[in-house]
């Protein structure tokens, strides 16, 4: 009787820090919006032949609001910069410049600001806003997940995006059995804690 | 084990259709490495990694059954130096056979391009996407390719000098239906 009780307490005052330890990691508090712009990273998967090519964006702006107690209102604006593509082979590089792909030109960078956040429940929510790139403008939906490492929020998330509806590729490089319309789009961005008082 | 006097007939299939690929692949690989960039060159790019890695499919099962079976011996008319260098071509060709193709696959994958058999199955990278090491096996594959082209070319002209020159069995062996009625 006397062991269980003991055995019982050791437990609890074990439990007791780690549970609000946990709380405290799962709901951050205050607002981030300090974004460690080194960190950001913009990844995307693209198909040719039925080959998945790995490519990503070098440079990003990205301006980022998450109040921990609203996260509802958070908002997000991007301007990628379309000049630091990789997109996979030197070839490629050269390649998606031109006017059938991004029209670098005419066209230097794509934006994306959302509009509305959706809870999915702990830790994850859903954004929409607009994605602008060579001149067309469509609503795009993606999950995000946040979470807290210390001062800092991070953020995750991806989407598939059609090429197409945004006439990147187009002409001979429309056809899909080729290139496919789908985009898989990932993201990983940082944001600090905005320091108290500001 | 005795020697039978022509080649089997699973083992003359599987020649022919190796030499088809490889007779594909070599002209096709030549002429997409000089486009530009276009849908018709990745279209042609993937149909030579297939015809490639069918190859290498093919290497195998092949192999074994050379090694196992009995071939006919080299025509007694033939001097021992022909002789000699008929078994240093063959046993070239077979190590170019496998080489040639693997290194196309490793320079894929070091170009950080997977291969995706028949664009449905998906092959391993055999190596991490690394751009010094995708020219290392550029180079690699084009030396190599060199090097089969040059035995092809040996082995074809030997065979039709043995045919036409010699007018021995050599290439009959190979090509049953050329069987001169005596």
């Amino acid at each position: 009787m006397k062991l269980s009780r003991l055995l019982a307490t050791v437990l609890v005052a074990t439990a007791l820090p780690t549970s609000i330890g946990m709380l405290h990691a799962a709901e951050p508090a205050g607002v981030f919006d300090q974004v460690q712009a080194a960190k950001n990273r913009i990844d995307f998967v693209f198909t040719q032949m039925g080959v998945p090519v790995n490519g990503r964006f070098g440079k990003a702006k990205v301006d980022l609001v998450f109040d921990a107690a609203t996260p509802t209102k958070s908002t997000v604006k991007l301007d990628l910069d379309l000049g630091s593509i990789d997109a996979g082979s030197s070839d490629a590089n050269q390649e998606v410049v031109g006017k059938p792909w991004f029209d670098l030109k005419n066209f230097p960078s794509a934006t994306f600001v959302s509009s509305a956040v959706k809870p999915l429940g702990g830790n994850r929510y859903e954004m929409t806003g607009k994605l602008s790139i060579k001149g067309k403008t469509r609503d795009v939906t993606t999950p995000i997940t946040v979470t807290q490492k210390g001062n800092t929020a991070v953020f995750d998330g991806g989407f598939t995006l059609k090429r197409l509806e945004f006439a990147i590729g187009d002409g001979s490089w429309s056809d899909t059995s080729v290139v496919a319309d789908e985009v898989k789009v990932s993201f990983h961005v940082e944001a600090d804690r905005r320091a108290a008082g500001k | 084990m005795q020697a039978p006097d022509r080649y089997a007939t699973r083992a003359v299939l599987v020649h022919w259709l190796t030499a088809l690929l490889v007779l594909s692949a070599l002209p096709l690989g030549f002429y997409m490495s000089g486009l530009p960039l276009s849908p018709t060159k990745l279209q042609l790019i993937s149909y030579h990694k297939w015809l490639g890695v069918t190859v290498l499919l093919l290497f195998l099962p092949r192999l074994l059954f050379r090694l196992t079976r009995p071939v006919p011996s080299p025509v007694e008319s033939a001097p021992l130096w022909q002789r000699k260098v008929a078994t240093i071509t063959h046993g070239l060709l077979y190590a170019l056979m496998f080489a040639v193709p693997l290194s196309g696959w490793l320079m894929s994958s070091a170009k950080g391009f997977p291969v995706v058999y028949l664009g449905v199955l998906p092959l391993p990278d055999l190596v991490g996407k690394d751009q010094a090491l995708g020219d290392f096996f550029k180079a690699a594959h084009e030396a190599l390719t060199f090097g089969l082209l040059t035995l092809v070319g040996l082995h074809v002209a030997a065979a039709l000098k043995h045919h036409v020159i010699d007018r021995d069995e050599t290439l009959v062996r190979m090509v049953p239906v050329l069987k001169r009625s005596n």
